[in-house]
């Protein structure tokens, strides 16, 4: 049984530690925040201007002017601050979160990473994807490991426009866990989802990998 | 003082707008954006608007209104999913686009604002973005120079101002909003409320009055939410 989104996001989970100011992206990303255990204080970052991410709104308390970085409705918590794009990038750019956890499209053995672009396709734009991947200290990136024609999305090299070179420490996928290390050492499979084989993942996976499971 | 107060949104865009211009438009998606003044810029038809914005709205509202009156010739972004026109426009060839990284788009706007020309930043290096733009190391690492960005006008959402236009923001419709008002060579802000000299807290205003030429009430706010998101009440 591979894993479900929901425990892709547990397993994500599992990197926060105590104090971290996190960076958490759209998708089972989003999810990760479900997750947090009991105890530990993970501060989550919004891009758009926000550290002290609270949950949804109750129906009828929405507030217009406090959305998250996918637009949603959410609220703050006592300890929340509020401040501009520029700050929030600072935040980023500048070293202070400790881990990013997004989606992808493709990852590849050198910690490449392509999430933002399909040539001939209508691009929807970065956002701050690419601000993230370049700046925040641990990157995590949580995605399908097949695309939905069953072609590989763990490469020798990525074919998409990438989002960052080098990026990517660690990789979470429905069959099991990779450790990336932006590429300066060889990927290794580090977790196997239950009742995944080692050769259920070498046969959906161009990259090389070592096994250390 | 010189008067910065003005009666509505079009009085306070009087004078500033020009076919070919650029514009930089606050707001994170619908939230926070300047859409009183927005409504006037329609109405006054001026065209070929290279607009600066993280977003392009949504189909029927925000900077969308500008881009169903074909005002728009073109965007400088760093995500438009939101709005099937602009992807139409974009298509056919009506539209260019210039992607830029979150926070990379709002450096440029910090820097062009404090009369920096260009910085580096590791954002984007190896990636399209980088191409044609000079690279070079520091420290060991890669960093590729972008360049500052100022605009003709400066259209801002505040929550609160006074007439000296000190203004205040709301949660996070802050968002792009103080630094593009340091960035226009004439900046117009629209307020929810205007509040009377003395009454904001002066250790608390998030962009000072100098920045300001233009104040404005807004007349009606929407305050449309694209994605309303709730949880329920677990029963007691």
């Amino acid at each position: 049984m591979a894993w479900t989104r929901e425990d892709m996001a547990a397993r994500a989970a599992r990197e926060l530690r105590d104090g971290f100011y996190v960076n958490l992206g759209i998708g089972i990303p989003t999810l990760v925040a479900n997750y947090i255990p009991e105890g530990m204080h993970v501060t989550l970052q919004s891009e758009n201007g926000m550290l002290g991410m609270g949950p949804f709104p109750y129906e009828g308390e929405e507030d217009a002017d406090l959305i998250n970085a996918g637009k949603q409705t959410i609220t703050e918590l006592d300890s929340s601050s509020y401040f501009s794009s520029a700050d929030s990038f600072a935040m980023i750019r500048g070293g202070h979160i400790a881990l990013s956890i997004l989606g992808g499209m493709q990852v590849a053995e050198n910690g490449d990473l392509a999430n933002w672009m399909v040539p001939g396709k209508m691009v929807k734009g970065m956002g701050g994807a690419m601000d993230l991947v370049a700046g925040v200290k641990r990157v995590v990136v949580v995605m399908d490991h097949c695309e939905k024609t069953g072609a590989p999305k763990l490469l020798h090299r990525c074919n998409l426009p990438l989002t960052g070179a080098g990026v990517v420490d660690l990789l979470i996928t429905e069959l099991g866990v990779f450790e990336i290390n932006r590429g300066k050492t060889p990927v290794r499979l580090i977790e196997l989802a239950p009742g995944v084989t080692v050769d259920e993942v070498k046969s959906k996976t161009e990259a090389a990998f070592e096994v250390a499971v | 003082m010189a008067d910065k107060v003005r009666e509505n949104a079009v009085e306070a865009l009087s004078g500033l707008l020009f076919d070919g211009m650029t514009i930089m438009a606050g707001g994170f998606g619908l939230c926070g954006i300047p859409e009183n003044l927005i409504a006037a810029i329609r109405e006054s038809g001026v065209k070929d608007l290279t607009v600066v914005s993280n977003n392009c709205g949504i189909d029927g509202f925000g900077l969308g209104i500008l881009l169903e009156n074909r005002q728009i010739k073109k965007m400088i972004s760093s995500y438009v999913g939101e709005n099937k026109l602009f992807e139409q426009l974009y298509l056919s060839g009506e539209l260019e686009l210039e992607f830029n990284p979150q926070g990379t788009l709002a450096e440029r706007i910090r820097a062009g604002g404090a009369g920096i020309p260009a910085f580096f930043t590791r954002t984007g290096v190896g990636t399209l973005v980088a191409e044609g733009k000079e690279v070079r190391e520091f420290d060991g690492e890669l960093y590729v120079m972008e360049r500052g960005l100022v605009a003709d006008l400066s259209i801002v959402k505040a929550w609160k101002a006074d007439a000296e236009g000190n203004q205040v923001f709301r949660k996070t419709a802050r968002n792009y909003n103080p630094m593009m008002a340091t960035a226009g060579k004439a900046t117009v802000v629209e307020v929810e409320q205007l509040a009377a000299i003395g009454d904001l807290d002066k250790d608390n205003i998030h962009t000072p009055g100098i920045f300001v030429d233009r104040i404005v009430k807004g007349a009606v706010y929407e305050k449309r939410i694209e994605r309303v998101t709730t949880r329920t009440k677990e029963a007691a």
